[in-house]
């Protein structure tokens, strides 16, 4: 057991916390990428971060990365002092963070050259486009048609909990063009321009009261044959590589632990008949308990890290992260709500509301993650049958 | 950075594993745990023997000057088997109390008998924590009275290390005059704790000279023996799952394993995503104590009250996989029920832990 980063590492950190005094008001403020494009300034500090091997560390050069071997203790230093300056890591989400590392290990020469700089750049912005009405958890029973006329395949389906459609530029998308073959053998991935004639999107109205994702329909959209990643067929295999870049998004420790701390300040500010929560004892209870589970993730986060250094699979370990992560950010919400009582039913700018909202929205929204990216029950077929090894369950339908 | 086992770590577990598995086996510990003292002298040697009783002792006196994460891994690989060991009080409070406040001479005397597994050292401390039914034991110049309750490994001790009323800490022979040993019958048979009565008991010999080294002593005594606890529900929980799993795999009801039903494979699934982020919790927590001063405490705490809530959630799952096979008394899956139900109390329950930990961090 050995809880130091080492030498290499800790000159790193001095050099990233000298890199963020210094240029710190250049940073963009607030949220990237969650309302719209990356604006010009957010461009230019992600370029920053790119020259500094802060960001797209280990994407090669060639491709517009930093071009640093694997390193993933450097990921962790980076991240926790630009986290501890409270300064934006610059852009992430699904194109930097899930099509590049897919593209990376089964795109083509010319799909990396052509997409892997522009979107580490923030100049290419990418959605995601798996879900369907017809396949949620079910997500192989994908019915979004692809079928090959000349030179182009010819997109016919409906997509949802689309994030970010209303102004991406590209789709990654998951299209059925095999229908002979087995459900999960006839799924290609394609990259599909958002401004191709045919397409259209709309916003879908969550219970939050925001927009957060869209529907997009295709209606007979072309798309260059040179557009499909990997072979036909073998888009179950390229999707699942880039969900379990996507699980590992969801349900992080670090966030976790900020949700907490922010709980722990409610705790502490808030008064009911003029005496701070914190004094009531089932508050501490409910806190303390929620402080170890939060102690649990952050040590099993070391845990898995340190299991990857060493080039080990996490196996059971890993399969858990998102299931636990995401109910534990949900009762922290919910926590926060119970202990406001009936202003934590304000929203919407209501007089005497708190912290804008946000405990409301979190809530909620936290339960839509709970959903998304793999229902919790489909996490648990997933950690039963893979980690436990118990039998699958029989199909309805074949 | 390296958060992980290291191979001398898994080498202990496999090693000591594989004893208590060709040596205890189940049948050998429900056996043990009806006999009058739970206590298997030729087992106890072949522990001795793989050098578990000198972890937590220093090289100079005959250990392996190992830390609290070594003995962690002893205490759930011991708790994965339910074997009935007087593991806690001898090997792991009592060499950190005497450690922690022993005099060169005491520790010479104590440590190496302890090593060579010829003493047996029974822990009073429950009063230190919370009084029941009256109990405490208070000092009057040299002379205790009173009675502690929940005396851990108090059947086969040969000496007791007593914490008293005013904080400080009496090590007495088991045949002291005054002394009397009463047995408690807990729900796990697979170890044994006790009630001491002192009447007028004269005391000859006194851990920590000044009062703070005593109170220090039996501060980081209990928290030694919380983190083993912790362990050893994890390790009860980890075999609770492994059972219910193979049960699961294996039982067919409607044409079916039933482990292939959702609502049986999401039971299991729920056990193992609790105990995961558990284990890690616990690792931290016995590193923290031997390297993180400034978090031992509040990680001791922590660890010992989320690792019982885990357990006890697991094995009451666990039972109910076995569907009625798991209510039966020939179904192994009761005697880890029962372990961990005696781990979520002894040294402090869950919620008084809770409270605990929220005032060690000043809340």
């Amino acid at each position: 057991m050995d809880l130091s980063y080492g030498e290499e590492a800790e000159a790193l950190r001095r050099e990233v916390r000298a890199f963020v005094e210094e240029h710190r008001t250049q940073a963009p403020l607030g949220a990237i990428g969650l309302g719209g494009r990356p604006d010009e300034r957010v461009r230019r500090w992600q370029a920053l971060l790119i020259e500094r091997g802060y960001a797209a560390r280990n994407v090669p050069r060639e491709y517009g990365g930093f071009g640093a071997p694997p390193d993933p203790l450097a990921r962790i230093v980076i991240d926790e002092e630009f986290a501890r300056a409270g300064i934006s890591r610059g852009i992430g989400g699904q194109g930097p963070d899930m099509l590049v590392p897919t593209l990376l290990e089964h795109g083509t020469e010319e799909q990396r050259r052509r997409y892997v700089g522009p979107t580490l750049r923030g100049e290419m912005v990418w959605c995601q486009g798996y879900s369907e009405p017809e396949a949620g958890s079910d997500l192989a029973n994908v019915r979004t048609s692809a079928v090959l006329e000349g030179d182009d395949f010819v997109v016919t389906g409906h997509k949802i909990w689309t994030t970010s459609a209303h102004f991406s530029d590209m789709m990654f998308c998951l299209v059925r063009t095999e229908p002979e073959r087995p459900r999960h053998a006839g799924l290609s991935y394609l990259l599909i321009p958002m401004a191709s004639a045919g397409i259209s999107v709309q916003p879908l109205m969550t219970m939050t009261g925001k927009a957060e994702f869209n529907q997009v329909f295709f209606d007979g959209v072309r798309v260059p044959r040179a557009s499909i990643v990997g072979e036909r067929g073998e888009g179950w295999r390229i999707a699942n590589a880039t969900l379990v870049h996507e699980r590992n998004m969801l349900g992080s420790a670090a966030q976790i632990d900020a949700l907490f701390q922010a709980l722990l300040r409610l705790a502490r500010t808030e008064t009911r008949d003029d005496r701070p929560l914190i004094e009531d004892p089932l508050v501490r209870d409910r806190l303390m308990r929620l402080q170890a589970e939060v102690l649990a993730a952050r040590w099993h986060a070391s845990r898995l890290l340190s299991t990857r250094l060493r080039g080990e699979p996490v196996g059971i370990a890993g399969l858990v992260v998102k299931l636990t992560g995401c109910e534990l950010a949900h009762q922290i919400s919910s926590t926060a709500l119970e202990l406001l009582g009936e202003v934590g039913a304000l929203y919407e700018r209501s007089p005497h509301e708190r912290a804008g909202g946000l405990w409301v929205f979190q809530q909620m929204f936290s339960l839509g993650l709970i959903i998304g990216g793999g229902t919790a029950q489909i996490q648990k077929n997933i950690i039963g049958e893979r980690g436990l090894g118990l039998p699958r369950e029989a199909r309805g339908d074949v | 950075m390296d958060f992980g086992l290291s191979a001398e770590q898994l080498l202990l577990e496999e090693s000591l594993g594989g004893l208590l598995d060709a040596r205890a086996p189940t049948q050998r510990a429900r056996a043990l745990a009806a006999a009058d003292d739970a206590f298997d002298p030729d087992l106890w040697q072949a522990v001795v023997g793989l050098g578990v009783t000198g972890i937590l002792v220093p090289v100079e006196h005959g250990g392996s000057g190992l830390g609290l994460l070594d003995a962690a891994v002893a205490a759930w690989t011991v708790g994965a088997r339910a074997t009935p060991l007087p593991f806690l009080g001898t090997t792991v409070m009592a060499p950190v109390a005497l450690r922690t406040a022993g005099t060169p001479e005491q520790q010479g005397r104590y440590l190496p008998r302890i090593v060579r597994g010829e003493l047996r050292i029974g822990i009073a401390a429950t009063e230190a924590i919370s009084k029941r039914d009256g109990a405490g034991i208070r000092r009057d110049g040299g002379v205790l009275t009173g009675s502690a309750l929940f005396v851990i490994d108090a059947e086969s001790a040969d000496v007791f290390l007593i914490a008293v009323e005013d904080g400080s800490l009496a090590l007495l022979p088991r045949d002291a005059r005054g002394l009397e040993v009463r047995r408690l019958v807990t729900v796990d048979r697979t170890r044994r704790v006790g009630e001491l009565v002192l009447g007028s008991v004269p005391v000859a010999e006194w851990l920590g000279a000044a009062p703070d080294t005593a109170a220090q002593a039996t501060r980081r005594m209990i928290d030694a023996g919380r983190l083993m606890l912790a362990a050893d529900a994890l390790g009860a929980a980890d075999r609770a799952l492994a059972l219910a799993v193979e049960w699961a795999k294996t039982r067919r009801q409607f044409g079916r394993t039933i482990g292939s039903f959702q609502a049986v494979k999401h039971l299991c699934a729920e056990m193992a995503a609790a105990i995961e982020p558990a284990r890690s919790l616990l690792w931290w927590a016995a590193h923290a104590f031997d390297h993180l001063p400034d978090e031992a405490a509040l990680a001791a705490t922590h660890a010992k009250a989320h690792l019982t809530e885990v357990a006890s959630q697991v094995v009451r799952t666990a039972t109910e996989v076995h569907g009625g096979t798991g209510f039966t008394a020939e179904c192994d899956v009761q005697l880890f029920f029962k372990r961990a139900a005696l781990d979520r109390h002894l040294l402090g329950s869950p919620a008084l832990l809770r409270e605990h930990a929220a005032r060690l961090q000043g809340l």
